[in-house]
């Protein structure tokens, strides 16, 4: 029984350091707190699974990263910090439109996005695109490289990623590849510019169970290969538990908790990740018989629950304290940490 | 063995590829090709494949909201006599649509956003004729308590709800015209994990209480066999396996069934998942490879199964299976996923 993830690298320092980002939606109807206060590192290398349900503001921290989010979204505070040699840079300072993070954006952040159908043009050919990304962003001795070395390269690129008849299938409009084919060749076009930190948001939720395995295994082996960092956004614990080193819990905009892929399954701190885990069903559990539920559903955005967000739905529920303080994500030791007063009594300034 | 309350005999639906400005008809896509199955009453039958093996269609074709090219679709009415479905005319199958009824897989498209609960559940009751709207409130009342939902929200609109609660919404209209057998169509998989078990808590709930019979069509392994007696794997048109539930989790007979199970990825990082993964793509039902249509990403075929289809075949008594060599192959899933090690 060999662990679904090589050993994790022993890293130095975070490539990248969300610290308390806060992104809120300012509507007529309200204003909702999609992403509040969430801190979480990326080291190089290394596999970042973040998990949660719908509304649980993964996306929108995704985005925050890439600096995308939308109006009438804003990053209200925190930061997100990006190493870049020896200096860190703070993303949520850059102008999103400037020309520094026009640089980073694709080139050293890169995105594999959920839907490939939608996110290239159908009236270009794939090849086309991903050589456009790469005249775009690639330098050799710094100049820019020519269109032929570029299409060499794209081809490459496919070969890399497991399509076959690559020189063909380059000339191919996005419409004509399936579903398996136009995931590839979005993953080659996220690699073109070997980006330091891949952002994947989803990228199987769309695809077949046989060619999602397919694909988890080619990431798998890419990243084994590039030695590139991702994130990983899923809203699947079997597919972040085949993926990621280190798993990010979020509810609500929240970190509930995060720490080594095997701890957050084995030995789960937060009663929302504990009851999550048993929820599912799984090949283990009773067939036909009643499944261990979470009570209630996902508030809606606009009537968010003060305190714990978690706490109308917890089963562990401390009195008063849960439903008017909110807790502090703490510490537990390295990269170990929950937010949850069974844990600590430390709680976020009211 | 009592009759069974469904029995589909040689299911087809072939639909048209028109090319051209004369919208000639090239070619066929064979969405569903000979599909043939039994459904107990009381029991669940859960259908399971990859999107595109036919599975939606063949439960449409059920509820005869689209029209089957061919076979047999034999009900057992209430009054214990056997019809076929499939040729009806839709005044003949009028009165037996309140038997049969469906619950989508979609909780936010599936409700009207401009009825309120009472007229999205009440709807199938005023066409059966329930005309009364005392009468209507009340058994409304009745299935929004059946759900888990508070009556007073029937004078609410959809929006108001949350995915889980719609879902139980569409459950509550599904079961208002009190059906003997319901299909439900991947009806959690639009939900989140939390709600999800809700949910199928609630759906073997009420099959125990009001002695439904299932047809549950989804692609979550894990789900359907949590959910189902029997079940059910298609692949481009065609089943290629039917067993009770523990048969074809502990012992798969058809190669497609062990990869697929193979392919879950199971939420134990202590496990992995990178052996035997399946090579290719699902072949597109309207261009089926010769021979078994699994036979191109099959590691077991030979030049036989490259020539000649294989038949649906009893292998040991209830289960069924497709293949060549069903009888002499022994496949792994990878004993640690069902709890063997």
């Amino acid at each position: 029984m060999g662990c679904a993830m090589p050993p994790i690298p022993t890293a130095t320092e975070p490539l990248l350091r969300v610290r308390d980002l806060r992104v809120t939606f300012r509507m007529d109807e309200g204003t909702v707190r999609a992403v509040d206060g969430v801190s979480f590192d990326v080291f190089p290398s290394q596999v970042v699974g973040i998990v949660g349900e719908s509304g649980c503001g993964k996306s929108v921290t995704m985005r925050a990263i890439l600096q995308l989010i939308d109006p009438p979204g804003r990053i209200t505070g925190g930061e997100i910090l990006y190493r870049q040699g020896a200096t860190q840079i703070d993303l949520t300072r850059l102008p999103p439109r400037g020309r520094m993070m026009r640089a980073i954006r694709g080139a050293e952040i890169a995105l594999i996005p959920q839907e490939p159908m939608a996110a290239f043009s159908p009236v270009h050919t794939v090849g086309e695109q991903i050589i456009e990304a790469i005249l775009l962003h690639e330098r050799q001795d710094g100049r820019r490289i020519g269109r032929d070395q570029a299409r060499a390269l794209t081809v490459e690129l496919f070969h890399d990623v497991g399509i076959s008849m690559a020189e063909q299938r380059i000339d191919a409009y996005s419409w004509q590849l399936s579903g398996g084919l136009r995931q590839r060749a979005m993953i080659a076009m996220a690699l073109s510019c070997k980006p330091r930190l891949l952002i994947a948001d989803e990228p199987t939720t769309a695809i077949d169970v046989t060619t999602q395995a397919q694909i988890l295994a080619l990431l798998r082996a890419l990243q084994h290969k590039y030695q590139t960092a991702i994130i990983f956004i899923t809203h699947d614990l079997g597919v972040i538990a085949q993926m990621a080193h280190y798993v990010v819990v979020m509810y609500l905009g929240r970190v509930m908790e995060e720490g080594p892929v095997d701890d957050i399954f084995h030995a789960p701190r937060h009663p929302y990740t504990k009851a999550l885990l048993r929820s599912m069903p799984s090949l283990h559990t009773e067939a036909r018989a009643a499944l261990p539920v979470i009570a209630g559903t996902l508030p809606h955005p606009f009537n968010r629950p003060t305190g714990c967000p978690f706490h109308p739905r917890c089963a562990d529920i401390l009195r008063e304290r849960c439903a008017t303080a909110v807790p502090a994500l703490h510490s537990l030791g390295p990269r170990r940490a929950v937010s949850c007063f069974l844990h600590s009594e430390l709680a976020e300034p009211a | 063995m009592t009759t069974p309350l469904l029995e589909v005999r040689g299911l087809r639906k072939f639909f048209p590829i028109v090319k051209g400005l004369l919208r000639r008809v090239t070619t066929h896509v064979r969405a569903v090709d000979d599909v043939s199955f039994t459904v107990q009453e009381g029991e669940t039958l859960g259908l399971v494949g990859e999107s595109g093996c036919g599975k939606t269609t063949t439960a449409r074709c059920i509820l005869r909201a689209i029209e089957p090219t061919g076979g047999q679709i034999l009900y057992r009415t209430a009054e214990d006599t056997v019809v076929d479905l499939a040729p009806m005319s839709a005044a003949d199958l009028a009165p037996l649509r309140k038997d049969i009824q469906m619950i989508f897989q979609d909780p936010f498209g599936s409700l009207n956003p401009r009825m309120t609960l009472l007229d999205n559940v009440g709807e199938p009751l005023l066409v059966n004729g329930m005309r009364s709207r005392r009468d209507r409130l009340d058994r409304v009342a009745e299935l929004l308590r059946l759900v888990g939902l508070r009556p007073e929200f029937m004078h609410r609109f959809p929006h108001a709800f949350s995915g889980g609660q719609r879902q139980r919404i569409g459950i509550a209209r599904a079961l208002a015209t009190g059906p003997r057998l319901v299909v439900a169509d991947e009806p959690v998989s639009a939900l989140d994990v939390s709600v999800q078990a809700q949910v199928l808590n609630l759906l073997l709930e009420l099959q125990t209480q009001l002695r439904l019979t299932f047809l549950f069509v989804a692609h979550d392994l894990s789900v359907v066999r949590h959910i189902s007696d029997r079940v059910a794997v298609m692949y481009v048109g065609q089943l290629v396996e039917l067993a009770p539930t523990a048969a074809v989790f502990h012992r798969p007979r058809h190669p497609y069934t062990a990869a697929l199970m193979r392919a879950m990825p199971v939420p134990d990082p202590r496990v992995s998942c990178d052996d035997g993964i399946l090579r290719g793509e699902v072949p597109s039902p309207a261009s089926p490879p010769s021979g078994c249509y699994f036979h191109p990403r099959c590691g077991f075929a030979e030049e036989r199964c490259r020539r000649e289809p294989p038949v649906l075949e009893e292998v040991t008594p209830g289960h069924f299976v497709r293949c060549h060599f069903a009888a002499e192959l022994t496949l792994g899933v990878g004993q640690h996923r069902i709890g063997l090690a």
